[in-house]
């Protein structure tokens, strides 16, 4: 198993915190993780984004260019790493801030309204996490003990009170997916 | 017999290789006596420049460190970041100093290490054979400066006293000449008061130290003295800049 | 202990605390800054002191003082200000004190850029300073290697008097990965009774000092450092290797390229080709013997680097003359990718170079 996951979006959407938790369940799962940030100017209110590789064997190259799955939060960055997901892979688009659809019909597109789903839970900060949910749904990549203590491990015990939105918003990006899922398995390549 | 004077423990039983005349050899002796009289000789440790008092590590009877040119402030901090109970100088000359060193200087004072500086003001490279410095007075001949400095083509002479006392960090800045026996006992003065500025925690202090350099102005030890008095105590004024607050 | 995921710069930090470091002096540049900032935060927690210098050039000399005070101290940069510190640098060199330098390359010449480099591989290597002098340059592929590295580095610091820099890119100081901090070889380090300590009325002054006007004595100095550089070749060399005595082509890259050869070979690999990889991890002592246990039916060598051409001098040193040598490299900030890899190796393989 090997899983290269791009994740991409605006400074402060919580692009770089859910690589972490990501990365950080890998560790705990006893895979091989590595988790490789943009950094610089660009972070500064631009784009950000990280790679995250979990693989059952040493981690090479840290650098994630073709991806098994790319997590997409605002429209530069669909423009950016689309094309980048490799044939049979998954991508996740934060529909409630990109109107766009992809062009790729040889990839599981999945759209999340995010921000909205977030914003129904009562805190719009955790539309990453929405996107993370349903990463993991759909891939079933890394259990969610698992990522729970690694929201843990990121944000500090001093902040683990706010563990249980941030849950809540795992779950509903997870039931999204189911959702959607149901409509893909139709699909073939 | 009664002994009136004796050679302070503060230096080693060296030659040095300054120059007949040379004002160094008198602050050598006043910072010596300071450190042996303040107590804390033992505990000492000087950085020597790069500049005619690059060799002072041979000179100072405590542990020493050659600093890279200008450097010296930048070494000490290091010093007495890592051992504060120790007491730590610099000893440097105007091309350290005021010129390759500024910055080093300027940012001692503002974090206000807790460290002693004696600056060497001779208005002339020595060591490498009297180019012009920053602090050479307009008209003073040097080697770059062949016919004179020149105020259009190289500014005014920097007063690195005024400079550093404008910081807050600075608790102790004061100018002094030893020209004359009374002069020497008010640098031995302000020498002392710096170091124990620095032996109560207080900050960072500096005595700045107008000197003579004779091979390279071309003048007798004489002539030197006349002539430091004569041009430049009146564009570097001697006296206190900066003295602790009630409060520092 | 239990792994931890650490961000390499974090890490580094982390290491030089567990290896006795309670000094760091630096500047903040990019990609490193996050050293000196958890430097600031941790340090004083110990009992230690950090301090934000006013130039790289400072900081620099402030380890200078430290060190010759007889601390474990340290500092960081990136390339352009690394450039600043060579002056200091080479003074540590002459008066022999210890400490860990850490370079997180960037893109050059110049500011150049800010992404991940090699490209200070000669500078590290030859001496960016003045004078005949060595450091011990250590090169990690990862961040359990970089952690690993730093605390060793400390050992080997003090064990030859002798500056040891660490030689990463913007990568490895960015990623994040799963660390643990490991007791390093027990190693017989000498006392530092030279160091300035005050006399305390004890002893004769120590002094630390890089000048000798003496030519005759200069030269004895240098001797002295030479014969110490030799000690430091027999003892310290450290490299990694796979598939030498098998493969057509071998690989020569050190640090996070490295890993992204292995990425190529494994490819390589599974399409049948027979790779092999030579990754110094000390790039000063350079693993030249290595390259002798390279089989003769090899029909050559392809060095990749993140510069133009750099670690490629010593590879043509160590071969001489006896396979043909490759060169594949990316500049700028740019990463190559596996795949570039994979094509020029199945170049060089198929005589197409």
């Amino acid at each position: 198993m090997e899983e290269r996951i791009m994740i991409a979006g605006f400074g402060g959407q919580g692009v770089m915190a859910i690589g972490q938790i990501l990365t950080y369940a890998g560790m705990i799962e006893d895979k091989n993780v590595s988790w490789l940030p943009s950094y610089g100017p660009e972070m500064r209110g631009g784009t950000a984004n990280c790679g995250v590789i979990i693989s059952n064997e040493p981690v090479g190259s840290p650098v994630v260019v073709n991806s098994t799955s790319a997590i997409i939060m605002n429209k530069p960055s669909l423009d950016k790493f689309e094309k980048f997901v490799n044939k049979g892979g998954k991508l996740f688009v934060n529909s409630s801030l990109i109107e766009a659809k992809s062009e790729r019909d040889d990839i599981d597109v999945y759209y999340i309204p995010a921000n909205e789903i977030a914003n129904e839970l009562g805190n719009s900060r955790v539309a990453n996490m929405v996107m993370l949910g349903a990463y993991l749904e759909a891939t079933k990549a890394i259990g969610m003990k698992s990522i729970e203590e690694g929201f843990v491990k990121v944000f500090g015990e001093e902040r683990a009170h706010l563990l249980p939105i941030n849950k809540e918003a795992l779950k509903k990006g997870g039931e999204f997916v189911r959702e959607q899922k149901k409509f893909l398995e139709t699909k073939s390549y | 017999m009664t002994v009136v004077f004796e050679k302070t423990k503060g230096l080693t039983d060296v030659q040095t290789h300054y120059c007949p005349g040379c004002t160094h050899g008198i602050v050598h002796r006043l910072v010596g006596e300071a450190l042996e009289e303040l107590g804390v000789l033992d505990k000492a440790i000087g950085v020597a420049p790069v500049g005619c008092a690059v060799l002072a590590y041979n000179y100072f009877n405590c542990d020493m460190h050659e600093a890279a040119h200008g450097r010296a402030p930048a070494v000490a901090t290091g010093i007495k970041r890592v051992r504060p109970e120790n007491f730590v100088f610099t000893y440097q000359g105007d091309g350290d100093l005021a010129s390759i060193g500024t910055a080093e200087i300027v940012h001692v004072a503002h974090r206000g290490e807790k460290i002693s500086t004696i600056f060497i003001n001779n208005a002339i490279y020595g060591m490498t054979g009297g180019q012009m410095a920053p602090t050479t007075l307009i008209g003073q001949k040097a080697t770059t400066a062949p016919l004179g400095r020149d105020e259009a083509h190289s500014g005014k002479p920097i007063k690195m006293s005024e400079l550093l006392a404008t910081i807050d960090g600075a608790k102790f800045v004061e100018r002094v000449t030893v020209t004359t026996p009374g002069h020497v006992r008010k640098a031995k003065k302000a020498i002392k008061e710096c170091f124990k500025l620095q032996i109560e925690g207080k900050g960072f202090g500096i005595v700045e130290v107008l000197s003579t350099c004779p091979t390279n102005w071309g003048l007798t030890p004489e002539e030197s003295l006349r002539w430091l008095e004569e041009n430049m105590i009146p564009y570097y004024p001697l006296g206190s800049f900066k003295r602790p607050k009630e409060d520092d | 202990m239990r792994k931890v995921l650490m961000k390499g710069n974090e890490a580094i930090g982390a290491a030089a605390i567990e290896a006795g470091c309670k000094y760091f002096f630096g500047y903040p540049i990019t990609p490193q800054s996050e050293l000196p900032e958890y430097m600031a935060r941790e340090l004083p927690k110990i009992g230690g002191v950090f301090l934000q210098a006013e130039s790289e050039i400072a900081a620099i000399n402030m380890v200078y003082g430290a060190a010759g005070s007889g601390v474990r101290v340290m500092t960081s940069s990136s390339s352009p200000g690394m450039a600043l510190k060579q002056e200091g640098i080479s003074y540590m060199a002459g008066a022999e004190l210890p400490c860990v330098i850490v370079n997180i390359m960037r893109g050059g010449p110049g500011l150049g850029g800010i992404q991940p480099s090699q490209t200070d591989y000669f500078q590290a290597t030859r001496g960016g300073g003045n004078g005949d002098y060595r450091l011990v340059v250590l090169a990690p592929a990862d961040v359990q290697e970089l952690v690993d590295l730093i605390i060793e580095g400390f050992d080997i610091a003090d064990q030859y008097r002798n500056p040891v820099m660490i030689l990463g890119d913007g990568m490895i100081g960015q990623m994040m990965e799963p660390v643990e901090f490991k007791e390093p070889k027990k190693r017989d380090l000498p006392e530092k009774d030279w160091a300035t300590t005050g006399t305390e009325g004890k002893r004769k002054p120590n002094i630390i000092n890089s000048l000798y006007l003496a030519p005759e004595e200069l030269e004895k100095h240098n001797i002295k450092l030479q014969a110490k550089y030799r000690e430091i070749k027999e003892k310290e060399v450290k490299v990694q290797s796979y598939n030498i005595e098998d493969g057509d082509v071998v690989i020569a890259a050190y640090g996070t390229t490295s890993r992204i050869v292995k990425t190529a070979i494994s490819q390589l690999e599974r399409e049948g080709y027979k790779v092999g990889l030579i990754r110094p991890i000390t790039l000063w002592p350079y693993p030249y013997e290595e390259f002798q246990k390279i089989n003769d039916e090899c029909k050559g060598i392809l060095t990749v680097e993140m510069n133009n051409g750099q670690m490629i001098d010593d590879v043509k040193i160590a071969v001489e003359g006896k396979y043909p040598v490759y060169f594949y490299g990316r500049t700028g900030g740019m990463v190559p990718t596996p795949d570039e890899i994979v094509k020029k190796v199945k170049e060089i393989h198929g005589g197409e170079i």
